[in-house]
């Protein structure tokens, strides 16, 4: 615990170290969560509740959403492809930690940072513009920063599995990518899973991906209750097992050059 | 022409691994339409978005789709071009016989990129079938050209915005607000958005002459927001007007560029 603590430190240091991209990030976000939010509002044009949510739910899923992008980190993580690229998957194998409970406690703490820093400006300015739907209850505020955590944990394992395609093709992008585009959608992060129809909302609740973004939206307004953190659990464990097999398997095959 | 040589130079060391570039691109092309099931999915919850049909929307979705994919394909790669400032391997540059912006630009060429294009081809032709539009000869040469004057527009701000990275390596990332975030205010009708947002991206970062005033003219639409008649027909004069000021910012910004390596 100690040493995931230390890493965890690390993590948070090492994106602290860029207080510009930070703003220029949330720029960014705050910009995307004006041009999203107009897009959704002019939905209640022609009727009041979408699949439970009304204005007031959707404009907070989206600087939510806006804010979790950071956090979440769902876009653009190639670390451990690179590591795989570069051979300097060959020092995490002779490591005392094993590379996925190191890579997740470097993500809890970047993770951290970015909560503070990229998660909460932009929900602030959404807070100031619009009326936001907020917890009513102390509890739901404590089960959305646990839910927040879980998404964390989740998404890393999920990227982490992609960035691991690095082990057998040549090119990661071209896999990555379609990975971003799937969990976009899925996720619930373009349009919230109550825009879907039934069974696009029943494939989606059957992936990882709404453990992502929609589940901690949907606990903060409300929208889902306590038992939607079994299931990010639930998620959580399956995808670091897996990442633990596909690192087992893609390390017997790696071969790096020079020495 | 050397652009010519160079990209093809780089198109053919990606179809050196023949298979996965084939994978990649029809998994793009296909995974690609997710992204425009969300469009679907809006238009799921409601008839109308602001003045526009679904139908309607796709064609600015598709419009817009192409006008970026070609852009992307252009200058899509300056999004790594601070790590050139970083490492100082943009000094190199400077010695060369050539534009720098050239150089930069010329650096890479991502085909599979393409597979966006195709996506965007598809929906469009989706949406051209189901719309009734008042074919004419100034209609049938419109739609390429607007096309064309897109992918202007987006390289254009590609640059202008990218140029910021002279003075700040750090602010990247604000860039995407104008490039992507484009993308994302020209596949929707302008006048879902706020005023202010509407003059900011739309007018002053002429987005709005991406898709939706050329839009107006091929569809034969009047203008929900009521603005003047001949702005349908101005998206040549935007585009020619980004991309000046942006050469002049991309020189403005080289010249005050001061390497940080010795």
């Amino acid at each position: 615990m100690r040493l995931d603590w230390e890493i965890a430190k690390r993590g948070y240091r090492r994106y602290a170290a860029y207080p510009a991209a930070t703003w220029a990030g949330v720029f960014t976000n705050v910009v995307f969560g004006f041009l999203r939010g107009y897009v959704l509002l002019a939905v209640f044009d022609h009727r009041d509740v979408v699949g439970g949510y009304d204005a007031a739910d959707t404009i907070t899923y989206v600087w939510l959403g806006q804010g979790l992008i950071a956090t979440v980190y769902i876009w653009g993580w190639f670390d451990f492809a690179l590591r795989i690229r570069t051979g300097d998957v060959a020092t995490d194998l002779v490591r005392p930690v094993h590379p996925v409970r190191y890579g997740l406690a470097f993500d809890l703490g970047r993770a951290l940072y970015h909560a503070v820093f990229r998660g909460i400006p932009p929900f602030l300015l959404g807070a100031l513009v619009y009326d936001l739907t907020y917890p009513a209850e102390l509890w739901r505020w404590l089960a959305f920063v646990v839910s927040v955590a879980l998404a964390v944990a989740v998404s890393f394992g999920f990227r982490f599995l992609y960035n691991a395609a690095a082990f057998w093709t040549v090119d990661y992008r071209g896999p990555a990518m379609i990975a971003m585009i799937v969990a976009n959608l899925l996720s619930g992060f373009i349009v919230p899973l109550a825009f879907f129809p039934d069974w696009l909302k029943a494939i989606a609740n059957a992936t990882p991906f709404p453990s992502m973004v929609q589940t901690p939206i949907d606990v903060f307004v409300g929208q889902a209750d306590a038992t939607a953190l079994l299931v990010q659990l639930f998620w959580c464990v399956v995808l670091l097992a897996a990442c633990r097999a596909v690192f087992a398997a893609g390390a017997r095959k790696v071969v790096v050059q020079g020495g | 022409m050397l652009y010519g040589r160079l990209v093809l130079a780089r198109v053919r060391s990606q179809l050196q691994y023949r298979l996965s570039f084939a994978l990649d691109t029809v998994a793009m092309f296909l995974v690609s339409f997710l992204d425009f099931l969300a469009v679907l999915l809006i238009f799921h919850a409601t008839p109308r978005l602001g003045a526009f049909s679904v139908e309607e929307v796709a064609f600015l979705y598709a419009t817009s789709g192409l006008s970026f994919a070609i852009a992307e394909l252009v200058v899509g790669h300056l999004d790594g071009f601070p790590q050139l400032i970083r490492d100082g391997s943009f000094d190199v540059l400077l010695v060369r016989p050539r534009g720098t912006l050239f150089q930069v630009v010329s650096i890479d060429f991502q085909l599979r990129r393409l597979g966006l294009a195709v996506q965007a081809f598809v929906v469009l032709g989706w949406a051209i079938s189901r719309l009734d539009i008042p074919w004419d000869a100034g209609r049938v040469a419109a739609l390429p050209l607007m096309v064309a004057c897109g992918a202007a527009i987006f390289c254009g701000v590609w640059v202008l915005t990218i140029s910021v990275v002279f003075w700040a390596v750090e602010g990247r990332e604000a860039a995407n607000a104008f490039t992507y975030g484009g993308r994302q205010l020209t596949q929707y009708p302008i006048d879902v958005y706020g005023r202010w947002l509407r003059r900011l991206l739309a007018y002053v970062i002429p987005m709005a002459f991406v898709s939706y005033f050329p839009a107006l003219y091929v569809l034969d639409k009047p203008d929900p927001l009521g603005l003047p008649h001949w702005l349908r027909y101005a998206a040549p004069v935007a585009a020619v007007g980004i991309c000046v000021a942006s050469a002049l910012m991309w020189r403005f910004a080289v010249r005050h560029y001061r390497s940080a390596g010795g």
